[in-house]
């Protein structure tokens, strides 16, 4: 045997130790435990599809009821900590050591396991950087994944919540590694083939469907008035004055507050056609009344959403969609899309101080990065221009030949200055560096950093820090903008007048906006039950948004 | 529960004749202001009932950025507060004084 | 100078019931400018209880009372704030109800309006509280047996629940719109009582099915349906004011008899959706999807459930 090898034959006498468990391929649910304790090798490099929304969670349950004697310090690659046995198998001894994107829905409990070393964690990290980490140092030895349904000889089809299983498959499958997916059911054929079963070694027909979070339906009955002003202000200060066309939201209420002005602020400013025509996005039910409108030309998607499923098949002529009719998403390309084709990210954060870095580490909560860092960051490898990317480039400080200028992604954090419990969202110094300190981290976990950030928009107004040409000046803008936090009432008054003159701090009155009229009234849709009627019945909310 | 209340001169009385007014509903992030039309011309006080401690000074800034802008002078102001946040106090008050200018 | 781009006296845009505060749907309900209140917010008669559990007080308890008209006709109206406590019924806020409800039987008005949104008895008032549910709705009687009809409009976020349920059966009328519900005991403390298997309090939609406004306007639990708006709101009250029962034997008897041929006829249906196939409804899983002019013309095909009952 040729030493040059040996990872092939390892594979493949892991799968032979796997096929004592199947029929063929095909492997029952009862048979988990054995088919994971047969291919698993303690020390293995696992990913387990916890994406964003959807989760493997059959096979997760599997892997945590594993006998730790023969499954143990397995290193964790997966985008998500989302389930209970993401972290259940840490504890266990199951697993070990870490590396990831999100854990918004384990915030808490990942916070307690890394200050007590539970958790030997490698880095936190953006989406799109895991998925390259797959190809180059953290390659899996075994995938479990996640597939709507599979044929006998594992074709498999994803379907719309495809999100990150071609990326994961790609790098497990042809790098000597084990693939081992969970399907809703098995079928003669499947409605289209997403992974070709050439790549797929096992097919686990799980006891339940596969878990999937609602994560991006935002309640329009839940959005107030302040959220309202601030999205009037990113339609009119920002929107429509660098010409925004294609962009990102990130998710929340404030985007999702944007998405439902545009058929009627946005339209009375006369913007259709000018702003927000191509996207980089989930299938948010908020922004069905734009597309409706004939606002919107295509919509890229990372994932999909509960509930959309009907509204997008009906809607091909907007998303991306496969032969069989439903959404083909693909979280790799749409956080490239995002990353290189847009001009515009917008997103929250819960944490931004006097610099401009903000994060969502908070001393209690550690929810991890997801795409933001990546969507939010200026790509320097970009060379096709567009008018919003040469114009805010000029914004910026320009320094030699302006020949060789480039220009500048707007990257705009948007929050309110207080969040839940009035907590602050100004600070002097982000809890992300306490955090750093406390579990030994090289990098404090930033998730946008200052020399991205171009604007913050508040409800107090808007900070262009693209103008800012010293220290002092970001500084002030952002307190101009901070509203009644303690960061906002020690500003310099007389300064952020001087910086309110030169258009670096902009107020609703600036922009010709009356905070009176940041009014329910100016919302396309005001409930889940309005957007259902937007749709013509095509969008079906999950329960727990329906109130008849 | 902690009570504040403030005083105020303004430059003019608020316009209008209306005599009371009342904005807001006390829930969770909200705040309801009674507004009435009770002080000499250039008067104006805030009273103030919240749930939430420690806030005094926030509570201040907000009602004494009010008073500049909208210059409520005769009003007699009073809040039961529910816990909202400060841009939403400043937009109920000036909600509160547009309704009276009627 | 920026320009207002929203009219505040503009009314173009239909009003949501269920968004509107108690004070938006008195406003927009009766004859404009007709609305005269007592014990307004002015009078500062607020909760002697609250502030011992360092909770914010309402300046009127979250329950506005007063007089006004509606198209012409002289009527009291009693509005309860949804989200205020939950609407829940406290000492104040019970003794304006009851008070306005005595004041009817002296006055005579041609209805008195209850502006039902309530989960209930206020907890941390709950002697008073009950005391003024039971109260409520021994005036109720008395002012129907006197001729005056007292209708229920139901259609708020916190819906007719606990006392509110209640108080609800021994009114002349209901309107209800498609988001209100009517009940006694809430999803929640039935799923605790019986078990997640026999009620899903998280099922929404089993919830409206159960107690929602198209549930309870196709039992005959509700005699009008009204679109989410405050002008069908006042539409249907005026309706109803018109056909209301007149309070005696004969009445009761009816109401006996509707209800016991209820049970007999639904009694062992396991959903909303059985209930409405054995009533007649083709295609019962449509009807939380219809819209209101699909579920008007749905009411008027299975023949109106007009009753002398109630």
């Amino acid at each position: 045997m040729s030493g040059w090898g040996r990872e092939r034959a390892a594979r493949d006498a892991r799968i032979e130790a796997g096929r004592a468990h199947a029929a063929g391929k095909v492997v029952t649910a009862a048979d988990v435990v054995a088919l994971l304790e047969a291919i698993l090798q303690p020390g293995d490099r696992v990913c387990l599809e916890g994406d964003n929304q959807k989760q493997a969670d059959c096979l997760a349950r599997g892997l945590s009821q594993c006998d730790p004697a023969c499954v143990h310090d397995l290193h964790m690659v997966q985008s998500g900590i989302v389930l209970p046995e993401h972290l259940d198998i840490f504890e266990q001894g199951i697993a070990k050591r870490l590396d990831y994107s999100y854990s918004g829905p384990q915030g808490a409990r990942i916070a307690r396991m890394l200050y007590g070393g539970q958790i030997e964690l490698g880095a936190v990290h953006t989406y799109l950087e895991l998925f390259a980490r797959y190809f180059v140092d953290l390659t899996p030895n075994v995938a479990l994944i996640a597939g709507v349904s599979a044929d006998r000889d594992g074709n498999l089809y994803t379907g719309p919540n495809t999100e990150d299983t071609p990326t994961v498959v790609e790098a497990t499958a042809f790098k000597n590694g084990v693939v081992v997916a969970q399907v809703n059911e098995i079928v003669d054929r499947v409605p289209r083939v997403d992974i070709p079963g050439d790549r797929i070694d096992f097919v686990v027909e799980a006891d339940k469907p596969f878990y999937v979070e609602p994560l991006f339906t935002r309640d329009p009955a839940a959005m107030t008035e302040t959220q309202i002003l601030m999205a009037m202000m990113a339609i009119k200060g920002i929107y429509a004055e660098y010409g925004i066309r294609r962009l990102n939201h990130g998710i929340g209420f404030g985007t999702a507050a944007i998405e439902l002005l545009l058929p009627t602020y946005a339209e009375r400013l006369g913007l259709k056609g000018q702003i927000a025509t191509h996207w980089a996005l989930n299938p948010h039910p908020t922004l069905i009344p734009a597309i409706e409108s004939g606002w919107v030309k295509q919509v890229h998607c990372f994932g999909s959403e509960v509930g959309m499923d009907r509204y997008i098949r009906e809607r091909s002529d907007i998303f991306f969609t496969g032969a069989d009719g439903s959404l083909r998403s693909n979280r790799a390309f749409c956080q490239t899309a995002g990353l290189y084709a847009c001009d515009l990210f917008i997103g929250s954060t819960l944490q931004i101080d006097l610099a401009g870095h903000s994060s969502t580490v908070t001393q209690n909560r550690v929810a991890g990065f997801g795409g933001a860092p990546n969507m939010g960051s200026d790509p320097h490898g970009r060379r096709h221009p567009s008018d919003t990317w040469m114009k805010a480039g000029r914004e910026a400080q320009v320094t030699g030949d302006p020949a060789l200028m480039r220009g500048r992604k707007l990257v705009v954090q948007i929050v309110e200055t207080f969040g839940e419990g009035l907590v602050p969202a100004f600070v002097e110094q982000l809890d992300a560096l306490e955090l750093a300190r406390k579990i030994g981290l090289e990098l404090a976990p930033v998730m946008v950093y200052a020399d991205d950030v171009t604007h913050i928009v508040t409800e107090e107004g808007i900070a262009n820090l693209l103008l800012c040409r010293t220290a002092d000046e970001r500084e002030q803008a952002i307190r101009g903008v901070a509203g009644y936090t303690e960061i906002g009432r020690g500003r310099d008054r007389a300064m952020v007048e001087r910086l309110r003159q030169r258009g670096i701090v902009r107020r609703p009155e600036d922009l010709g906006i009356e905070p009176l009229d940041a009014d329910r009234s100016l919302l396309a849709a005001r409930s889940i039950k309005d957007l259902v009627h937007w749709s013509g019945g095509l969008y079906e909310p999950p329960a727990k948004f329906r109130n008849w | 529960m902690e009570k504040l209340s403030f005083r105020h001169t303004t430059q003019r009385a608020l316009a209008g004749a209306k005599a009371q007014a009342i904005t807001g509903v006390v829930a969770s992030g909200n705040l309801e202001v009674l507004l009435e039309r009770a002080l000499a011309p250039t008067e104006c006080t805030v009273e103030i009932e919240t749930p939430i401690r420690g806030y005094g000074e926030v509570w201040a800034a907000v009602v004494a950025d009010f008073v500049a802008r909208a210059q409520p002078g005769g009003l007699r102001i009073t809040i039961n507060d529910g816990g909202a946040r400060p841009d939403t106090v400043s937009l109920r008050l000036l909600q509160g004084a547009r309704l009276m200018e009627v | 100078m920026s320009e207002r781009i929203i009219d505040p006296a503009a009314k173009g845009w239909a009003t949501s019931w269920y968004e509107a505060s108690a004070r938006a749907r008195v406003d927009g309900l009766l004859d404009a400018g007709s609305f005269r209140e007592v014990i307004g917010p002015e009078q500062r008669r607020m909760s002697p209880h609250l502030p011992l559990f360092d909770l914010p007080r309402a300046f009127d308890d979250g329950m506005i009372v007063g007089s006004g008209r509606l198209d012409g006709k002289p009527v009291l109206v009693a509005a309860q704030e949804g989200r205020f406590m939950g609407g829940a019924f406290g000492e104040v806020h019970g003794a304006k109800l009851v008070g306005l409800l005595r004041a009817a039987l002296a006055l005579k008005p041609d209805a008195v309006l209850i502006l039902f949104d309530t989960g209930g008895v206020r907890l941390q008032e709950a002697n008073a509280g009950e005391t003024a549910i039971a109260e409520v709705m021994r005036a109720i009687v008395q002012l129907r047996a006197a001729g005056v009809p007292v209708i229920g409009l139901i259609g708020g976020r916190a819906g007719a629940y606990g006392g509110g349920g209640l108080i609800a059966g021994t009114c002349s009328r209901l309107v209800v719109s498609e988001g209100g519900r009517i009940s006694v005991s809430g999803p929640e403390v039935i799923e605790t009582n019986k078990g997640a298997e026999e009620f899903d309090s998280r099922d929404r939609a089993l919830v409206w099915r159960t107690m929602g406004g198209k549930h309870r306007r196709l039992t005959g639990g509700a005699d009008a349906y009204a679109d989410d708006t405050v002008a069908a709101f006042r539409q249907a009250a005026l309706d109803l004011i018109g056909r209301a029962p007149a309070f005696d034997l004969a009445t009761l008897e009816a109401e006996q008899a509707r209800l016991e041929q209820r049970l007999t006829r639904f009694g062992d249906c396991r959903d909303g959706t059985e209930i409405w196939a054995r009533l007649g409804v083709n295609d019962p899983e449509a009807v939380p999807a219809l819209t209101t002019a699909a579920f008007d013309t749905l009411l008027a095909s299975l023949g109106e459930t007009t009753h002398d009952a109630r």
